[in-house]
C-alpha cells in the first residue's frame, strides 16, 4: 500500500486483490466498492463474512479473494472479527506468528447485518476497541432475498415487503451516525462511483488501529430496477443530489468530502429507479417528491 | 497433587487453567458466573497466561470461540441454558468448521416459565449440532473432563468441539473433594495446541467456512462430522485409558456400577446417578438385584457399550431429566434406538424426573425399580411417566388459590 496520499485517479493500484469472475449480479455497486477497497487493503486480510450476497463469493472449491476468508452467520460477523484478532494476537505475543504473516480482519457485510442483526455486536466491538475494518455493501434492503425492505431502506422506495404507491414507510437508519457516536477511530462514506475519494478513505482507514467503518453505499440493478449499464452513472447521481454525503469522521470531527454545490434535484436520481417509479407512474406524486427533496436540503443545511 | 473441597464451576475453571487455556470469549449467566469470574481474577493477576474478552451475548462469544480456535490458539468458553440457546445457531456451525475448542455447559432448564434450576433440555437441544458431548457427575470428573476433552477435541481423528457438561447447582455450587494435578502431568498428558497447517496468516491464506452448491458436497461434508464423531468413540476410550494410567482415575464412555448381576437397571445421566447408586445400594438390601448405567459420553452415543452392559437384564428404568415435549423422554428414545432388534435385551420403562430442579427421593428410586420390574414380567410397556406426587399437587393448587383464575389457558388433564 502507498505511503503517499492518492492525489488522482492515476495514483491509484494497478495490482488487484479480488479476482473477477463471481457469482454476483452485473452491475453490482457492492462488488465494485469491494473491488477497489481491496486494491488498497491489499492481500493481508482476512475477510469475515456475515450473511449477505457477497456469502456467495467463496463457494466450494473457488473464492476471488487472494487473501483469508471466514464465514461467521448473519448477526456475529464482528464478533468473529474479535475471535480472530485476539488469536493473532496471542500468537504474535507467544512467537508463533511473525509479524510478516499478521492479517488486518476486514468484517464485510451488508446493511442487513450491519444496520439490523449484527448492530449488537458491532456496538460491542466498537466499545472493545477492536482494531478492525468493517466494510458494509449498503444497497438499502435484503438483497439477496429479492430486496425486502431493512433498516437501511429509504423512505418512498418500493421493496418486495412495501410495494404499495407510498412505498416504504421508515426512514433511512443513520448508520454514520450511530458509529460515530460511539467514537470509534474512523468512520467514512463512499461510493464505488467515486474511486479515488473511496481509495483514500480506505488508505486512511489503513493507517489507523482501532475499529473503522467503511460505508459503501451500493447501487444495485436486481434490487433498484435499473440497468447493469447505469451503476456508475446512478451512483454519481447519489452524490450530486447529497442523496449520499461522502463524509469521514475522525478524532471527534465530521468533514465533507464532496460537497455538491449546487445540488441536481432529488428526482434525477429518483427517477433512473424502477423502486421510485410509483413516485411518476400512474400519477406524479408530488408532495412525496417534494418531501425527499425538502429532507435532502435540511440536511445540507444543517451541514452549513 | 493437592486436594481441595472445590465447586463444580472451580473445577471447570481449574481443568481451562491446568489445560493451559490462552483464549476465554465470556459472557455471564447463572448458574455459570463463577467459572468466568475466577478465570477472569487469574488472567487479572498474571496467575493464567490467557486473554479473556467479554462478549455481548453467547452468540457472539461463540463465534469468537470457534473463530480463536480456527485461527490457532486453545480456547475455552463456558455458558448455560438460555445462553446455550441464544448461541444455538453458532453452535451447530461450529463443528463444521472443525475447530476444536471446549464448551463448559452448567445445565439449567429451559424458559418458560423461567426458572435457574437445573435439567438437561437445554443441553440436549445441542445434541445434533456436531459437538461431542460428555456429561459429568462429580465435580472431579468436572475437572478431569476438560483435560480429557482437549485431547479428543485437538486429535487429528476428529478435530470437533466438545461440550462438557455439569448440572447447574448440584454440581455447580456444590463443594467436592477434588484433587488437583500438578501441571507439568497435566502438560504431559496435553501438550500444547498443534493446529497443524490450521490458522490465518499472510503467507498461506485460506477460506474457512463457504457456501457449496447442491446436495452433494453438503452432503459430504456433514457426513464427515459424522465420522469424526464415531472415530472419536474409540480415541475418547484411549484417552481415558490414557489418562487413567496419568493420574489414577478412569473416566469410561459410560459408568456401570454393580450391573454385573442386576436385574434391574437405571439409565441416567449426569450427577443423579450419585442418588441412583445409594437408591441401587438400599434396593438390594430390600432384596432386589439393581445396578446403574450411566452415559458419560452422549455425543458420541457409546451404542455398543450400552448393548454390551444392558444385555440380558429384565428391566430398565431411564430417568429422563428432560422433556421432549411430544414424546418424552430423549434418553429413552435413543436407548430404545441402540437396543432395537438385538437379543437378550430388557424392556425399557421411561420415567420423566428432576425437571426445573425437582428433587427426585429415595422413594421415587424405589417405585421406578418395582414399576420396571413388573412391567417386565407383564411384558407390557408402559406409558411414559412423569414422576409428580399427589402432595405436590395440592401444593401447586394453592399457588393456582393465590395467583387466582383468570388463566388463558385451561388445564390439560
Amino acid at each position: 500500500m502507498s505511503e503517499q496520499p492518492y492525489k488522482s485517479l492515476k495514483d491509484l493500484p494497478r495490482s488487484h486483490a479480488l479476482s473477477p469472475g463471481t457469482a454476483m449480479c452485473a452491475g453490482c455497486g457492492g462488488l465494485e466498492a469491494l473491488h477497489e477497497a481491496l486494491d488498497v487493503l491489499g492481500r493481508k486480510t482476512v475477510v469475515v463474512n456475515a450473511a449477505g450476497c457477497m456469502t456467495l463469493l467463496a463457494n466450494y472449491p473457488y473464492t476471488p479473494f487472494h487473501g483469508s476468508w471466514l464465514y461467521t452467520s448473519m448477526a456475529s460477523a464482528p464478533a468473529g472479527a474479535q475471535g480472530v484478532r485476539d488469536a493473532l494476537d496471542i500468537l504474535r505475543d507467544r512467537g508463533r506468528l511473525a509479524d510478516t504473516d499478521d492479517l488486518t480482519a476486514v468484517v464485510l457485510t451488508g446493511d442487513g447485518s450491519a444496520y439490523g442483526m449484527g448492530l449488537s455486536a458491532t456496538s460491542a466491538a466498537i466499545e472493545r476497541g477492536l482494531d478492525f475494518i468493517y466494510l458494509c455493501y449498503d444497497n438499502e434492503g435484503y438483497g439477496n432475498t429479492g430486496q425486502q425492505s431493512s433498516a437501511a431502506t429509504p423512505h418512498a422506495a418500493k421493496t418486495s415487503t412495501s410495494a404499495g404507491t407510498q412505498g416504504y414507510a421508515g426512514e433511512k437508519k443513520d448508520l454514520f451516525a450511530v458509529w460515530a457516536a460511539h467514537k470509534p477511530s474512523y468512520v467514512a462514506t463512499v461510493i464505488g462511483a467515486d474511486p479515488l475519494d473511496l481509495a483514500r478513505k480506505v488508505q486512511r482507514a489503513a493507517a489507523l488501529k482501532g475499529p473503522r467503518l467503511i460505508l459503501a453505499l451500493a447501487p444495485c440493478p436486481t434490487g433498484w430496477d435499473f440497468d447493469p449499464g447505469d451503476t456508475v452513472e446512478i451512483g454519481r447521481l447519489a452524490v450530486k443530489t447529497g442523496i449520499w454525503p461522502l463524509k469521514e469522521y475522525a478524532d471527534g470531527r465530521i468533514v465533507h468530502t464532496r460537497v455538491p454545490n449546487p445540488r441536481v434535484p432529488v428526482e434525477e436520481y429518483l427517477t433512473r429507479q424502477g423502486r421510485f417509479r410509483h413516485l411518476f407512474e400512474p400519477e406524479r406524486n408530488d408532495a412525496l417528491i417534494a418531501a425527499i427533496q425538502a429532507r435532502v436540503d435540511r440536511y445540507w443545511d444543517d451541514v452549513g | 497433587m493437592s486436594r481441595l473441597l472445590m465447586t463444580g464451576n472451580a473445577a471447570a475453571a481449574w481443568g481451562a487453567r491446568l489445560a493451559g487455556v490462552e483464549y476465554v470469549p465470556a459472557f455471564p449467566i447463572t448458574p455459570q458466573t463463577e467459572i468466568i469470574e475466577m478465570l477472569a481474577g487469574w488472567c487479572e493477576r498474571g496467575e493464567m497466561s490467557a486473554r479473556l474478552t467479554m462478549y455481548e451475548s453467547e452468540h457472539s462469544m461463540v463465534t469468537g470461540a470457534a473463530s480463536a480456535a480456527a485461527t490457532g490458539v486453545r480456547t475455552f468458553t463456558a455458558t448455560s441454558s438460555q445462553g446455550l440457546l441464544y448461541a444455538m445457531e453458532m453452535v451447530f456451525a461450529a463443528p463444521g468448521w472443525r475447530a476444536p475448542f471446549v464448551l463448559v455447559n452448567v445445565s439449567r432448564a429451559l424458559a418458560s416459565p423461567i426458572t435457574l434450576e437445573p435439567d438437561h433440555t437445554d443441553v440436549l437441544a445441542a445434541r445434533d449440532s456436531g459437538f461431542i458431548q460428555i456429561h459429568c457427575a462429580t465435580c472431579q470428573e468436572v475437572l478431569d473432563s476438560v483435560l480429557i476433552a482437549y485431547r479428543l477435541a485437538e486429535h487429528p481423528r476428529v478435530r470437533l468441539p466438545v461440550l462438557v457438561n455439569q448440572d447447574g447447582f448440584h454440581l455447580s455450587f456444590t463443594r467436592e473433594p477434588v484433587d488437583l494435578p500438578e501441571e507439568a502431568r497435566v502438560r504431559a498428558f496435553l501438550p500444547p495446541f498443534d493446529a497443524h497447517q490450521a490458522g490465518f496468516r499472510a503467507s498461506r491464506p485460506v477460506s474457512q467456512v463457504v457456501a457449496v452448491l447442491g446436495g452433494s458436497p453438503y452432503s459430504y461434508f456433514r457426513y464427515q462430522v459424522h465420522l469424526a464423531q464415531r472415530e472419536a468413540l474409540d480415541v475418547y476410550d484411549e484417552l481415558a485409558a490414557e489418562f487413567a494410567a496419568a493420574f489414577g482415575r478412569h473416566h469410561g464412555a459410560i459408568e456401570t456400577y454393580r450391573c454385573d448381576d442386576a436385574e434391574v437397571v437405571f439409565v441416567l445421566i449426569g450427577s443423579l446417578a450419585g442418588q441412583a447408586k445409594q437408591a441401587a445400594d438400599r434396593l438390594r438390601e430390600a432384596g432386589l438385584k439393581v445396578g446403574v448405567v450411566r452415559p458419560r459420553l452422549l455425543r458420541p452415543y457409546p451404542a455398543s457399550a450400552l448393548r454390551a452392559a444392558l444385555r440380558g437384564k429384565q428391566a430398565v428404568a431411564v430417568v429422563d431429566q428432560n422433556l421432549s415435549m411430544g414424546s418424552g423422554g430423549v434418553l429413552y428414545a435413543e436407548l430404545a434406538g441402540a437396543l432395537q432388534g438385538c437379543e437378550y435385551m430388557p424392556l425399557l420403562v421411561s420415567f420423566i424426573g428432576g425437571l426445573g430442579g425437582r428433587d427426585i427421593g429415595d422413594a421415587e428410586f424405589f417405585a421406578m425399580a418395582n414399576e420396571a420390574r413388573d412391567a417386565a414380567r407383564r411384558r407390557e410397556v408402559p406409558e411414559p411417566r412423569l414422576l409428580y406426587t399427589a402432595r405436590e399437587l395440592r401444593e401447586l393448587r394453592k399457588l393456582q388459590a393465590i395467583a387466582g383464575t383468570g388463566g388463558v389457558q385451561e388445564e390439560t388433564r
